[in-house]
Formats: structure tokens, C-alpha cells, sequence
């Protein structure tokens, strides 16, 4: 019997430590936000000081600006893609180049962020070339970023889609509806979940991407995480120990949130779907 | 007029636009790019032009190949180096997260159905925090004058700071951090839906659960192993983040030379040639993967 109580020891203690080298840095990073000193490693008493700091550092809220409104809009723009690129990929199974769709669909999820970086930027040049325009800036970043996050939340959507019953659309072409009418009153709303997820998933990435957005923006236009990609390089730097710690906060308050909503929206079909079955039966 | 709008119909018809948009958008932005990566890195650098590869003579179109940039990557020891020592940390790390990884996604699978939503998503969570943070974050803890030197130090342990930063070992634990989650969760996803009773026969048989760990668990779960391995290796191989970062100098990373011919020498048909046989190094394990993929949704079905 102690074999086992041994072997359950063993299994617990890889695990919280598995769980401990995950959390420690960003614990690290928290607990030193709140650091007085000016030496990012040294503890000497807590305060605010930080935080003070980052708000009057101006170059980089505005650079927290610039990354929330193309985090915003690429994954707007990817979620729009990503779905289109999810139903052609799933509901019509033979078409002339499916295959070579759904390896460009894949090729932003394996190749490294520094090759999409690159190819983007020499066909922008490219295109340049012939037409002048458009500028590298705001709307190249946005591109790499769309591109990115098309792969990713094709990949989510492609997962829902294949959960989802393509009974219920049938029924409703049965009803009379037309194919875009299947697709607002029975598609999209069972889509949702998935959507909001997608949303999520770009967003974040968009948010986090050093790699592309160093490719493919122009001067002037500096995205957060460029920001303090070039503050790292030179050192350690306190200041970004206080927006990692907001950052942090904001993330996970929106997970939290975002889990707890698709539970409910599975809660709620579920509870309509034994509804409609027990109104047919009566 | 009938004809255009023949035309028109068909282009709005439901089925040609939900194929057409995304064929589109994945044509301009994936596809052709990396048609114009080969073409340039086929050119050579004039000055600060790229130079035409097409060049109209008389009305007649000229092809000029050149094979320099390639040439000077298989005869400088230095890129030959560079990529197999890409390789190399890649492996390493695969090999760490597997090791690290599969016992903890076994337990994982193994521990009480309801604590294992809220367990997974303490690996998803951070995930969802920034990667260049966490990565920095590293940073601090492991340099010279860092938190965990600090703390061995002030507790009589070492005397002198390690030297845990700017080497292999800090680059590794950098990238081992990172890719951990990726190995987990195709791991978890296979484990968690492993048969028990067949684990149940074999103890009926005698077989110990030691052998039978190797016998029945590590074969059924060769796809998730693959999977895993395959979504941190190919990443890993081409990271420019984590070398620039917690690397140093000494580690020789391939997508630090790309960036570096990029920005620093001004050189895109070298910078072109570098990702060109990046992609080649990346096509053979994806093909292992693609391939254990598709026997995995045949053997679904």
C-alpha cells in the first residue's frame, strides 16, 4: 500500500513543480513591480513608485495604445477570415486547390515568426514598387497580424464546425430557409462561443507579436511589445515589471471572465435543446 | 451584358465567395511572399537595390539566376554551424519538454475529473500573459545579480553568482519554459482518453505496472508524442525572441542570423537565401507530422 501512497507523493510533487516553474517568473515579475528600488533584482520596501513612472511615460502608453488598436482590429479581421476560411475548408470537401488552401491556411502556424515577417515585408516592398503604396505603418502591422490570426481562429472555428450538427441546418433548408438565413438564425448563433474565442486567441497574439511588427512597421509607429523588446535588450528596467503586472491583471480577469461565459452559453443550450426535445415529445 | 452578368452571379454565388475570399487573402499574404523570399534570394544586392532578375533586353525577357547567397551559406562554416547548432537546441528542448512534459500530462490525466478544468487551465493561463514578458522576466531572476542569485547568496549557499544567464543553459531553460505548454496539451488530449482497461488486463496478466507503462500507455500514445514534439520543434528551430534575449552571444541561433542580415547588413538576398533553407530544414518534420495527423483522423473514422 505505501508503494502507492508513494507513487501519488511523486505524482503531486511533479506536478506543483511543473506548476511552480511556470508561475515563479511571473510571480517574480509582480512582487518587483511594487520594488522602491531602482535595482529591478534588490528588494528594498514596497511602493507605487512603478507605477507612477509608467504613467507619465508617455512613449510607452502611446505605444499600449497603438498595440490595443491593431490587436483590436486584427482580430476582427481575423475572426471575419478565419471563418470564411473554416467553411470553405469544411463544408465543401472537393474543390479545385483545397489542398493548397488549407496548406496556406497552416503555413502561418509552422513557419517561424521571422520568415512570415520577412516575406510580408519584400512583397509590401514589392507592391511598393509598382503602385507607391501603401506606406509601412499602422496598416502593414495590421496585415501580419490578420494573416497570423486568420490561421489561428480557422483553426478554432474548423473545431466547433465539426461539433456542430449539420442536422440543424438541414432541418432549417427543410423549413424553407434560405442558406444565408440558415447561416444568421441557426449557423452563426451556435458559432458564437467559438467566435468570441477566436476573438480572444488574435487578439492576445496581435498583442504579444515582437517579431512581425518589427518586420513590417515604419517610424512612428512603435507597438508595445516593441517597446519593451527594446528596453530588455539594453537591461532590466523596472518600469516594465509595472505593465507586466497590469497586463497580467487585465489577462487574467478577461480569461476568468471569458471561461465563465462559455459555460453559461453551453449551460444555456444545452437547457434549450432539452427544452425543444421535451416540447416535440409532449 | 448577359454575359457579365453571368459573370456577377457567379462570383456572388455563396459557395464561389466563401472559397474565393479566403483563396484570396491566403494567395496575397502567405503564398506569393514566399514566392518573392525565393525570387530574391536568387538576386544578388546592387548597391542598396535589389538586382532585377528579369531584366528586358531588345524586347526579350533575360533570366539572371544567382546562386551566390546560397553558395556562400554551404561554403562559410559559420551558417553551416549556425543551423546545426538551430537543430541542436531545438532537440534538446523537444526532448526536455517530452521528459518534463509526459509525466506531467500522465497525472494530469490520471488526477481527480473534476480538479482537471481548472488544471488545465493553469497551463493555459500563462499563455494567455505575454511571451516577451515572461521572457524578460527570466531575465531578472537569472542574471548575475539576479533574484536567485541573490537569494543562494544571502543564504550562505554559493559565494560567488552563478553563471546561469547569456549561455546554453540559460537559452535552453528559456525555451523549455516557453514550449512546455505545447507538448502538454496534445499529451493531455491523447492521455486522458486512454482505454484503462487495458492496463486493468495487463495487471490480471501479471505484467507490472512498470512494464505495462511501456508496453500499452507509451505505444497508444505515439500521436500525442508526435504531435507535441512537432509543435515545439519546428517553432524552436526558427526563435528569435528567446536567443536575442537569454542567449548571449555564444548560442548560435538561425533566426538571429536572418534578423541580423535583415537589419544590420542590409543584405535581403542573403536574408532571403538563410529563411529558404530554414523552410527546407522545417519541411521534413512537418511532413512526419502531416502524415501521423492524417493517420490519426483515418483512424478515427
Amino acid at each position: 500500500m505505501s508503494q502507492a501512497s508513494n507513487n501519488k507523493l511523486f505524482a503531486k510533487g511533479w506536478m506543483i513543480a511543473v506548476y511552480t516553474f511556470l508561475y515563479l517568473p511571473i510571480i517574480t515579475l509582480v512582487v518587483f513591480s511594487f520594488n522602491d528600488s531602482k535595482l529591478v533584482t534588490v528588494w528594498s520596501h514596497a511602493s507605487f513608485r512603478w507605477y507612477e513612472a509608467l504613467v507619465k511615460d508617455t512613449a510607452l502608453i502611446e505605444a499600449v495604445l497603438l498595440s490595443l488598436k491593431i490587436a483590436f482590429l486584427s482580430a476582427l479581421m481575423s475572426v471575419f477570415f478565419g471563418t470564411f476560411t473554416a467553411f470553405a475548408l469544411n463544408r465543401y470537401k472537393r474543390f479545385k486547390g483545397r489542398t493548397l488552401l488549407s496548406s496556406m491556411s497552416s503555413m502561418p502556424l509552422v513557419m517561424p515568426d521571422v520568415i512570415v515577417g520577412l516575406s510580408l515585408l519584400l512583397m509590401i516592398v514589392s507592391v511598393q514598387h509598382w503602385l507607391g503604396y501603401p506606406q509601412k505603418g499602422l496598416l502593414t502591422i495590421l496585415l501580419g497580424h490578420a494573416l497570423l490570426g486568420t490561421a489561428y481562429a480557422a483553426v478554432v472555428v474548423t473545431s466547433r464546425l465539426r461539433e456542430m450538427d449539420s442536422k440543424l441546418d438541414e432541418a432549417a433548408m427543410d423549413l424553407g430557409c434560405k442558406p444565408w438565413q440558415v447561416f444568421t438564425l441557426v449557423t452563426f448563433p451556435l458559432l458564437t462561443p467559438a467566435l468570441v474565442s477566436a476573438f480572444l486567441l488574435t487578439f492576445t497574439l496581435s498583442f504579444d507579436d515582437v517579431v512581425l511588427s518589427s518586420f513590417l512597421s515604419g517610424p512612428g509607429y512603435s507597438t508595445m511589445p516593441m517597446v519593451i523588446f527594446s528596453r530588455a535588450r539594453l537591461g532590466l528596467n523596472p518600469t516594465i515589471n509595472a505593465v507586466a503586472t497590469v497586463t497580467i491583471i487585465v489577462v487574467t480577469i478577461a480569461v476568468i471572465a471569458s471561461s465563465f461565459y462559455t459555460s453559461y452559453q453551453e449551460r444555456k443550450r444545452r437547457r434549450e435543446e432539452a427544452q425543444a426535445y421535451s416540447d416535440t415529445n409532449k | 451584358m448577359a454575359k457579365n452578368q453571368g459573370l456577377l452571379n457567379k462570383l456572388l454565388d455563396g459557395r464561389n465567395a466563401v472559397i474565393g475570399v479566403p483563396y484570396f487573402w491566403f494567395l496575397l499574404l502567405a503564398a506569393i511572399p514566399l514566392l518573392i523570399v525565393l525570387k530574391i534570394s536568387l538576386s544578388e544586392m546592387e548597391g542598396t537595390q535589389v538586382s532585377n532578375m528579369i531584366d528586358w533586353r531588345e524586347g526579350w525577357p533575360k533570366l539572371t539566376l544567382n546562386f551566390s547567397s546560397y553558395q556562400f551559406i554551404l561554403t562559410d562554416s559559420l551558417y553551416i554551424k549556425t543551423y546545426l547548432s538551430s537543430i541542436k537546441y531545438a532537440l534538446i528542448t523537444t526532448l526536455l519538454c517530452l521528459v518534463i512534459g509526459y509525466p506531467f500530462a500522465y497525472f494530469m490525466a490520471r488526477s481527480p475529473k473534476h480538479l482537471q478544468p481548472m488544471l488545465l487551465m493553469l497551463i493555459m493561463l500563462p499563455f494567455w500573459t505575454s511571451f516577451l514578458l515572461r521572457i524578460y522576466a527570466w531575465k531578472t531572476l537569472l542574471v548575475s545579480n539576479g533574484v536567485i542569485n541573490n537569494i543562494l547568496m544571502s543564504l550562505h549557499i554559493i559565494d560567488a553568482p552563478l553563471a546561469m544567464m547569456n549561455n546554453s543553459f540559460s537559452l535552453l531553460l528559456g525555451m523549455v519554459y516557453s514550449y512546455l505548454p505545447f507538448m502538454i496539451l496534445p499529451l493531455y488530449a491523447n492521455l486522458s482518453k486512454l482505454d484503462l482497461r487495458y492496463l486493468e488486463a495487463a495487471a490480471d496478466l501479471g505484467t507490472s505496472p512498470f512494464k505495462a507503462f511501456w508496453l500499452i500507455t507509451v505505444p497508444l500514445s505515439k500521436a500525442g508524442i508526435i504531435a507535441g514534439s512537432m509543435l515545439v520543434f519546428i517553432p524552436a528551430v526558427g526563435e528569435y525572441v528567446i536567443p536575442e534575449l537569454l542567449g548571449g552571444s555564444s548560442t548560435l541561433m538561425i533566426g538571429r542570423v536572418l534578423w541580423d542580415e535583415f537589419f544590420s547588413n542590409y543584405d535581403w538576398p542573403m536574408a532571403s537565401a538563410v529563411a529558404v533553407v530554414m523552410i527546407l530544414l522545417i519541411l521534413l518534420p512537418m511532413a512526419v507530422y502531416n502524415k501521423s495527423q492524417a493517420e490519426l483522423s483515418e483512424g478515427k473514422s
